[in-house]
C-alpha cells in the first residue's frame, strides 16, 4: 500500500457509523472548514473514502475573496489564532470548477458558506445546493453589512431570519454554525431550531488576539483573530452540554479535538458527531488515528455503536 | 503530492554559530525523495504547546544514509526545544513539502541568514553537467561560519558584510552585476529576508537571468489546507506558500 494512495484501503469499523440528519456518515468525524482545504489536499495522508466521516469544505461566500492581508496565523498557548478572511474562489467557481473533482471520493460533503445580508445567504444556499453536497453548514459569525457588520451570529432574531431564508430555498439538511461570542448560545441555537434548522455545529472560534511586544504592534494584520485548538476545548464542551439540554436538534460538536478521547467527551456532552480541526494543522493523519482511537473505545466497552454514548452525561 | 510523516532519529545536533545549529534526523523516506528547495515540518514535541509544526528547508539529504540535514535558528520556543534533542531521541517530521527549485546548467545562488540553508542544499546536490557560485550576505565577521558549511561543496563562495569587516562591504546586490557580467549564469536563486531578495531579484531582472525565490511565511498546516500562508501572486492569482511555493519564480510573487 502506498502512503501516497490511500483511498478505500482501510475498512472503516462499522459501529463508528452515523446518521446525521440523513446524512450518512462512515464515522462521526468531520474534517473541519477551513483546516482541510476540500479534501483532496489530504488524500495522500488519509483515506477519505473510509476513515473521514464528512469534509466541510473551505468557507465559501458569494464573490471569490483574497483574505486578509498580512499575518493571517499565530501560535499561541494550546491554541491557534487565525485571521485567514475566508479567503475562496466564490461559490459558483466551487461547484463548476472544484466540486466535480471531489465526487470521486465516496464521502459527504457539507458546503460552509458565509454571507454578507439574508438575501445572500439565499442565494447561496440555492447555488450550493447541487448534486454532489449532502448538506450545508451555514456560518453566522461572518458581519452583517447590513447590521453595521455586526456578526450575524449574536442576534436569535437574525440567526432565525437566515435559518428560515436558507431553509425555504434548499432540500438539503441546513446545519448552523454558531458563534461562542455570545451572552447566552442556547437563545441562538433554540433561533437555529425555531427557524427550521436541521441541526447545529459549535463552536467556532473564539475572538482573541496576541501582541507582539518588540514590533509593539498585533501580531494579526488583522488585529483580532479567530482563537481555536485545545486551548478552546473546555469552552466549546461546556457549550455542547448547554445546547444539549436546550435544543431536539442534533449538534456537531467542534473546538480543540486532537484525540478520541476528546471526540467521545464531545459525544458524552451531547454532540451526535464531532469536527476536527487544529488537529490536521498538527498532524494531517490525525482524522485517521482519531477514527482508530474512538474505534477501540467502541471496542473496550463492547459498544453496539458510537451513538450509545451520545448525551452520555446527562442520563447520569 | 503529499509527504511522509515519519518519526525520525536524531543523528546528530550540534550548535555551530551563537544562534544557529545543525541537525542530521534519519527519515528515510524524506531522504530518498527530497529535492532542493523542499522543506521539512517538525513537530518539536508532543505536547499543544507548542503545538503548530515549525517548518525548515532541507539544508542537505543523504538517500544512501537515510538522512535528512536541517539548519534552524532559535527564535522562539519551539526551536529551542529542538536544541535539548540528543543523538537516538525521536523527531517527528513531515516532508518532502513544497515545491523545489528548478536547477539549471550555471546557477548564481544569493543567501541571507537561515536562507542559507537551500542555497547549502543547491550546492551540495549539484547534477551531472550543473555549476554554481554562491553569494552569503552577512551582518559582519560573526556570521562566516555560514560559509565554513560549503568547503564540501564545489561551489564558489563570496562574502558581503553590512560593515565590511569581512568581504565586500553592502549587501549581496553590490557584487551580482560584476559577477553576472563576468559569467553565463543560467538563473539566480535566493532565499533569505525579503528586502534581500526583492534587491536580488531586481537585479536579476535588470541583466535579463531569470530569479527564483523561496519565500518564508508563518504556516499554519504546511500542507494546504489552512490558508495560513496566502500570499498575491501575479495577475491576480492567489498562491499558498507552501503548497504553490516556497520557490517561485520571482516576477510571480514579486511585482
Amino acid at each position: 500500500m502506498s502512503e501516497r494512495d490511500l483511498n478505500n484501503t482501510v475498512t472503516p469499523n462499522p459501529k463508528l457509523a452515523i446518521d446525521y440528519c440523513g446524512i450518512k456518515m462512515k464515522n462521526p468525524i468531520i474534517a473541519a472548514s477551513g483546516t482541510f482545504g476540500n479534501g483532496p489536499e489530504y488524500a495522500g495522508y488519509v483515506d477519505l473514502s473510509n476513515e473521514v466521516g464528512a469534509i466541510s469544505v473551505k468557507g465559501l461566500t458569494p464573490k471569490g475573496r483574497h483574505g486578509n492581508r498580512g499575518t493571517r496565523i499565530a501560535e499561541t498557548p494550546s491554541g491557534v489564532l487565525n485571521c485567514i478572511g475566508l479567503e475562496n474562489p466564490g461559490a459558483e467557481y466551487f461547484v463548476t470548477d472544484i466540486l466535480p473533482d471531489l465526487k470521486k471520493y465516496d464521502v459527504p460533503l457539507l458546503a460552509n458558506m458565509s454571507a454578507g445580508t439574508i438575501e445572500e445567504f439565499a442565494w447561496m444556499a440555492e447555488t450550493l445546493s447541487v448534486d454532489g453536497i449532502a448538506g450545508l453548514e451555514v456560518n453566522v459569525s461572518c458581519p452583517n453589512v447590513e447590521c453595521e457588520g455586526m456578526a450575524f451570529g449574536v442576534d436569535p432574531k437574525v440567526v432565525e431570519q437566515v435559518t428560515k431564508a436558507v431553509r425555504k430555498v434548499t432540500d438539503k439538511p441546513v446545519i448552523v454554525k454558531l458563534s461562542p461570542n455570545v451572552t447566552d448560545i442556547v437563545e441562538i441555537a433554540k433561533a437555529v431550531e425555531a427557524g427550521g434548522g436541521d441541526g447545529v455545529s459549535l463552536i467556532n472560534t473564539i475572538l482573541g488576539m496576541a501582541i507582539d511586544i518588540h514590533r509593539r504592534q498585533p501580531v494579526l494584520g488583522n488585529i483580532y483573530g479567530g482563537l481555536s485548538g485545545p486551548a478552546v476545548k473546555p469552552v466549546a464542551l461546556r457549550m455542547v452540554h448547554q445546547v444539549y439540554k436546550g435544543v431536539n436538534i442534533p449538534i456537531m460538536g467542534l473546538g480543540g479535538i486532537m484525540t478520541g478521547t476528546d471526540a467521545i467527551e464531545f459525544m458524552m456532552a451531547g454532540a451526535q458527531a464531532v469536527q476536527v480541526g487544529v488537529a490536521t494543522m498538527v498532524d494531517p493523519t490525525a482524522i485517521s488515528r482519531i477514527a482508530r482511537e474512538m474505534s477501540e473505545y467502541v471496542e473496550q466497552y463492547n459498544l453496539n455503536s458510537i451513538t450509545d454514548i451520545v448525551g452520555a452525561v446527562h442520563k447520569a | 503530492m503529499s509527504g511522509y510523516v515519519e518519526q525520525g532519529e536524531v543523528v546528530r545536533n550540534e550548535q555551530i554559530g551563537s544562534d544557529v545549529w545543525v541537525m542530521d534526523i534519519h527519515a528515510p523516506k524524506q531522504a530518498a525523495e527530497a529535492k532542493v528547495g523542499q522543506f521539512c515540518n517538525v513537530r518539536v514535541a508532543d505536547s499543544t504547546a507548542p503545538l503548530l509544526r515549525r517548518p525548515i528547508s532541507y539544508a542537505g539529504f543523504d538517500a544512501e544514509k537515510g538522512t535528512i540535514t536541517l539548519l534552524y535558528r532559535v527564535v522562539g520556543k519551539g526551536t529551542e526545544i529542538m536544541t535539548h534533542l540528543v543523538p537516538g531521541d525521536t523527531l517527528d517530521c513531515l516532508g518532502p513539502l513544497g515545491e523545489p527549485f528548478v536547477t539549471s546548467k550555471n546557477m548564481l545562488l544569493v543567501g541571507g541568514g537561515v536562507g542559507i540553508a537551500p542555497m547549502l542544499c543547491i550546492s551540495s546536490h549539484l547534477k551531472e553537467g550543473e555549476e554554481a557560485q554562491v553569494i552569503l550576505g552577512f551582518r559582519n565577521e560573526s556570521e562566516t561560519f555560514w560559509a565554513d558549511l560549503f568547503n564540501d561543496t564545489p561551489v564558489k563562495v563570496h562574502i558581503t558584510t553590512d560593515d565590511g569587516s569581512v568581504g565586500t562591504k553592502g549587501f549581496p546586490t553590490a557584487i551580482m552585476p560584476d559577477l553576472i557580467n563576468a559569467n553565463a549564469f543560467t538563473s539566480v536563486m535566493t532565499c533569505g529576508p525579503t528586502p534581500m531578495m526583492k534587491g536580488v531579484a531586481q537585479v536579476a531582472k535588470d541583466l535579463n537571468v531569470p530569479c527564483q525565490v523561496s519565500l518564508e511565511e508563518r504556516m499554519g498546516c504546511g500542507t494546504g489546507g489552512c490558508l495560513g500562508c496566502g500570499c498575491d501572486g501575479a495577475e491576480g492569482k492567489r498562491y499558498k506558500v507552501c503548497k504553490d511555493g516556497p520557490v517561485f519564480p520571482a516576477e510571480e510573487v514579486f511585482f
